[in-house]
């Protein structure tokens, strides 16, 4: 068995910076882990698309716009939608705590503060990912 | 069992979680992919399998982008698969072949799979064959295998294909070299990309000169087309010469000797890694290292030590 962990890099919203993505995607691929990047501007269809796609256990999203609470509800819905709830979504990004709060009610795993170190962000997935068999 | 079972089902019924899964199962070595794949087999061999090579940077995912878009355009279902390197120090992959696939991302009717090259000892092919397979039972009518063409294993799972693309650029330059390891050889059809940048006619030249040297004759003549992938101009030739070349197979009867030479090609590797495994269980990993032992004390030679080590199983 040769198995990895697979995370999907996304970057919704229209704020045209990818920078903060792109050095998490680089700590999560120094870990180990196979990180699927989509780039810029990606809507949540295509998010969820890619996700089932590419058989990822984690979606990462990183997003600076505050456009979060209207993004990550739609994520949550087209997961549920293509029975994919199962993949663990974390968030990165500046939102208050106010905000944080209700994502983690509607499903999301974790909310990573600006300034997290890589290194939480690596540990925090490969405790949390559930091997699959 | 029944797990798997269902896993199959929804496979063939067009279930796109059950695809995926399933590649993930094949890529890993799962112990339930093997006998998956084996009750699949009789679902494949319907599909164009098309493989698109060349230097990083050449566009190839920009271009496969638009082919896809093209195809979908004459009705035809898409599966790509994209292959990049894995770091053989960290055994991670960044897969960023998806950034230039925005066309097509939303299309239900498509199928994208990112893989990293992992560190599949020679059997990179034959992982990458899995998943073509896995697209091909559940029904898509051309796959698009794109892969970066620097080392022997990408030659290999270009041989997989029906068809193979080359991509380069305006300016050879270094990458003459390249071409003369064997990627001229395995080209159907010769795209030169990035006809924008001036110098493409040349760069066309040049192929086409090479190509006169190629003393294989299968009385095809690869094209050699000129495209701007990321402005979508000479995509329609591309999928057209891509279309003319399975014709000719299907015409002259290259089809069967080529899906012959891949069969034969993926079974001999399979044996290979089968037998490497199967001497490298029941704690003999201890020998090897003896007999490397020795080859470096100059007790044994390399062949000799070879014979020893496969005696289990002679
Ligand atoms: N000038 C020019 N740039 C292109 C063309 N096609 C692709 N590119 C750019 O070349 C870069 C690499 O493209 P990509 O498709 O990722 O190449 P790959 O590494 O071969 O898959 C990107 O910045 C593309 O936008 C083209 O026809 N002309
Ligand atoms: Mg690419």
């Amino acid at each position: 068995m040769d198995r990895k962990i697979r995370v999907l890099v996304a970057k919704p919203g229209l704020d045209g910076h990818d920078r903060g993505a792109k050095v998490v995607a680089r700590a999560l691929r120094d870990a180990g882990m196979e990180v699927i990047y989509t780039g810029l501007h990606q809507s949540p269809e295509s998010i969820v698309e890619a996700a089932i796609q590419e058989d990822v256990d984690v979606i990462g999203l990183s997003l600076l716009s505050g456009a979060h609470m209207t993004l990550f509800p739609d994520v949550m819905r087209l997961l549920k939608e293509n029975d994919a709830e199962d993949i663990m979504v974390t968030c990165g990004g500046i939102i208050p705590d106010s905000d944080a709060k209700k994502l983690l009610d509607l499903g999301v795993s974790k909310v990573f503060g600006p300034g997290t170190p890589t290194d939480e962000i690596v540990d925090y997935i490969k405790n949390n990912v559930e091997p699959r068999e | 069992m029944d797990s798997l079972t269902n896993l199959l089902t929804r496979v063939l019924s067009g279930d796109r979680r059950a695809v995926a899964r399933l590649m993930t199962m094949a890529e890993n070595g799962d112990a339930g992919a093997r006998e998956a794949m084996a009750k699949l087999h009789p679902h494949t061999g319907k599909a164009h399998i098309v493989g698109i090579t060349g230097p990083p940077g050449s566009g190839k995912s920009t271009l496969v982008d638009k082919l896809a878009l093209e195809f979908r355009r004459l009705g035809k279902s898409v599966g790509i698969i994209a292959v990049d390197p894995t770091s053989p120090f960290t055994g991670g992959a960044l897969l960023g072949d998806r950034i230039r696939m925005n066309a097509i991302a939303l299309d239900r009717n498509v199928f994208i799979r990112s893989m990293g090259s992992r560190g599949h000892l020679g059997g990179l092919a034959s992982k990458t064959g899995d998943l073509v397979r896995i697209l091909d039972a559940h029904g898509k009518d051309v796959i698009l295998v794109e892969t970066v063409g620097a080392g022997q294993s990408e030659v290999e799972i270009v041989r997989t294909a029906h068809t193979t693309v080359i991509v380069e650029v305006p300016g050879l330059g270094d990458d003459i070299q390249a071409i003369k390891a064997g990627i001229l050889e395995i080209g159907d059809v010769f795209v030169v990309n990035k006809a924008d940048l001036g110098g493409a006619d040349e760069t066309a030249r040049e192929l086409d000169t090479m190509l006169d040297m190629n003393p294989v004759d299968t009385g095809w003549r690869p094209p050699i087309l000129q495209t701007v992938a990321k402005s979508d101009t000479g995509i329609l030739e591309v999928v057209d010469a891509i279309t003319s070349h399975m014709d000719h197979l299907k015409e002259t009867g290259n089809l069967k000797d080529r899906v012959r030479e891949r069969e034969k090609t993926n079974l001999l590797e399979l044996v290979r890694d089968r037998v490497v495994d199967s001497l490298m269980e029941n704690d003999n990993e201890r020998g090897l290292e003896d007999l490397v032992d020795s080859i470096m004390k100059y007790e044994l030679d390399p062949h000799t030590a070879a014979e020893r080590f496969l005696k289990p199983i002679r």
